[in-house]
């Protein structure tokens, strides 16, 4: 009998199925996973350490740039933290924007993951037809903030700016249309022979097993624990909005690809639900210590103008204390670890990545899985770099 | 809604403390939120009773942070950070240790433990006893130094570029056409020190 050797391959960084900068070190016996150790770091731009050198408000940006497939649900975190250290309360047109936002985020970031994953899998047109509703809503982004990606939009306190003249009609437009698109989504894999034999059973992992591993989001929905922080520690005015939370059984790549379809249906509906209860006010908190003037203030006012320039200098002071607060990102449980000794700096800010503990995760659910099916894990898991690496 | 959360909150505060009698430790509520202080030896018996409680249910280990406090004794603190799905709520750990001693691996109670706890010796080069794999985790394969301890550079110290002649990559000191500037806007009405920030020709030497 002739002796077997196990065979190592390295799996990346560069390789279009790593999501990113992946590197993988596989032992494989033939075909099958026999362990699967993910060297991260990549991506580290140590961006707690630059956190800990800035403000507060300098420091939000390097939230966008965290997971760069859902910025403003990052934002959201931080913003809320501050809030939470500060006790400021936010007005309620500033909350439901934030809301209407996060949800477009939401949607956002699963046309990424939903399309990418079917890619990686062998079905490429489900990429071709949602990626251009993907930059229908990065102009939503852009007409809102500025920019496509790196928005800063959430600030403590509020949003920065109103929405523009127009942009809510044409999202509720985008609304009625959306749907339709989700259903030809669907109809396309779900029933797909290949896309099924590529994804049912494959990856699975128990209730418990996803709890002990730290798991949320979708991916601990797909397991069966209805568990969704909006629902279940509400933050702005979820609480007052009505949507269902879609769980799964099995716990597999297949029902992780479900449970994600029907969140962006329930993200399509809490959208709608906002915009028709959208109130009327202001956007942001009025403050002083915090929010900086309006523009045409500081154009008659020298009071407004030496408040916008120690607000953009020194900063607003946060009081001393610290706050672990978090918020349903799309990926699941995004948090951040504030610390602060009382000056314009955080003293630490520890950010909880969802996606830290799904890759963790992959040799234990990648093992006696075929090499191929190692590809959809890592696509159905929702890894992004950014904020794994941070 | 929020009066509801804080009578609940307070339940469970009361509700842990009269659980939790066989060691010492400090229960605080700051903000609406639940945190324990309680000593390295205490913290394996501890952690694994709040996980295994089915009054309590802490059966998700959410996150583990550390933090430095340079001039403590004990230099760091590390908090845990839990989460009981099942009853909503959530608790944060708190030990704190000093630079030369090590902390248990709680690995064996919470899988996603591990990384935690290779993230945290390699950015504050805190031991931990037990863990199956500690190596470093998020900096460059041959990284020297934590990071993430308050004297630790922001720039650093060492910078990686490839080498063109060489043919490879190489690692030098870290040379910047400017160094890094640290504004201090702390307080910049009191007035201007008796030294000028960053005037090096004069005579005073800073001190």
């Amino acid at each position: 009998m002739t002796k077997r050797e196990n065979y190592s391959l390295n799996f990346g960084p560069q390789h279009p199925a790593a999501h990113g900068v992946l590197r993988l070190v596989l032992e494989l016996d033939g075909e099958v996973v026999e362990r699967a150790d993910p060297h991260i770091g990549l991506l580290h731009r140590g961006t707690e350490k630059l956190i800990e050198n800035k403000t507060y408000i300098q420091a939000l940006p390097y939230f966008d740039r965290l997971d760069y497939v859902s910025p403003m649900c990052q934002e959201h975190a931080y913003a809320l933290a501050i809030e939470k250290l500060l006790d400021i309360d936010v007005p309620l047109r500033g909350q439901f924007i934030r809301v209407i936002f996060s949800e477009i985020t939401r949607i956002l970031n699963h046309i990424l993951n939903l399309t990418t994953f079917a890619l990686d899998v062998g079905a490429m047109t489900p990429f071709l037809w949602l990626f251009e509703e993907r930059e229908v809503m990065m102009e939503f982004y852009e007409r809102v903030s500025g920019s496509r990606l790196h928005s800063a939009y959430f600030r403590p306190g509020g949003v920065h700016r109103d929405l523009p003249d127009g942009l809510v009609e044409d999202i509720e437009r985008f609304c009625d249309r959306f749907p339709k698109k989700i259903d030809d989504l669907e109809k396309l894999l779900e029933t797909n022979r290949i896309f099924r034999q590529r994804s049912v059973d494959i990856g699975k992992i128990n209730k418990e097993e996803a709890l002990n591993r730290g798991f949320s989001g979708p991916c601990l929905r797909a397991s069966g624990v209805e568990w969704d922080l909006r629902r279940n520690q509400p933050y702005d005015n979820y609480s007052e909005l009505d949507f269902k939370i879609p769980v799964g059984t099995n716990g597999d790549c297949f029902e992780r690809f479900l449970v994600r379809i029907e969140e962006m249906r329930q993200s399509i509906i809490i959208i709608k639900q906002c915009i028709k209860k959208l109130p009327n006010g202001p956007s942001i908190s009025n403050d002083p210590r915090i929010v900086p003037p309006k523009r045409n203030q500081m154009k008659s006012s020298m009071e407004s103008l030496i408040n916008h320039f120690k607000l953009f200098t020194e900063g607003f002071h946060v009081p001393r204390g610290e706050t672990y607060t978090c918020v349903e990102a799309p990926k699941g449980e995004f948090g951040v670890y504030l610390i602060s000794d009382g000056t314009n700096k955080p003293y630490r800010c520890k950010i909880r990545a969802p996606g830290f503990a799904f890759l963790q995760a992959t040799e234990f659910l990648s093992k006696g899985h075929m090499l191929s099916d190692l590809v959809a894990i890592i696509g159905s898991l929702d890894i992004v770099f950014g904020e794994i690496d941070r | 809604m929020k009066n509801l959360n804080e009578k609940y909150i307070k339940e469970i505060y009361q509700l842990i403390k009269s659980l939790l009698t066989f060691c010492k430790c400090e229960l605080t509520i700051i903000k609406g939120e639940i945190s324990l202080n309680c000593s390295v030896k205490d913290l394996t018996k501890v952690l694994l009773f709040l996980k295994d409680n089915p009054s309590l249910g802490l059966e998700c280990l959410i996150d583990i942070a550390a933090v430095d406090f340079p001039e403590r004794s004990l230099r760091f603190m590390v908090v845990y950070s839990l989460l009981s799905v099942s009853k909503n709520f959530r608790l944060k750990v708190k030990v704190n240790v000093s630079e030369d001693a090590s902390l248990p691996s709680v690995n064996e109670i919470y899988s996603c433990a591990g990384w935690c706890e290779r993230e945290i010796w390699d950015l504050f080069g805190i031991r931990f006893k037990d863990h199956p794999d500690l190596r470093r985790l998020l900096t460059d394969y041959d990284f020297q130094g934590h990071p993430l301890r308050k004297d630790f550079p922001l720039t650093g110290f060492t910078q990686v570029k490839y080498d063109n002649e060489l043919s490879r990559i190489v690692t030098e000191p870290v040379k910047l056409d400017q160094a890094y500037r640290n504004f201090d806007n702390l307080s910049p009405w009191e007035g201007m020190g008796k030294y000028l920030p960053g005037d090096e020709k004069s005579d005073h030497k800073n001190d």
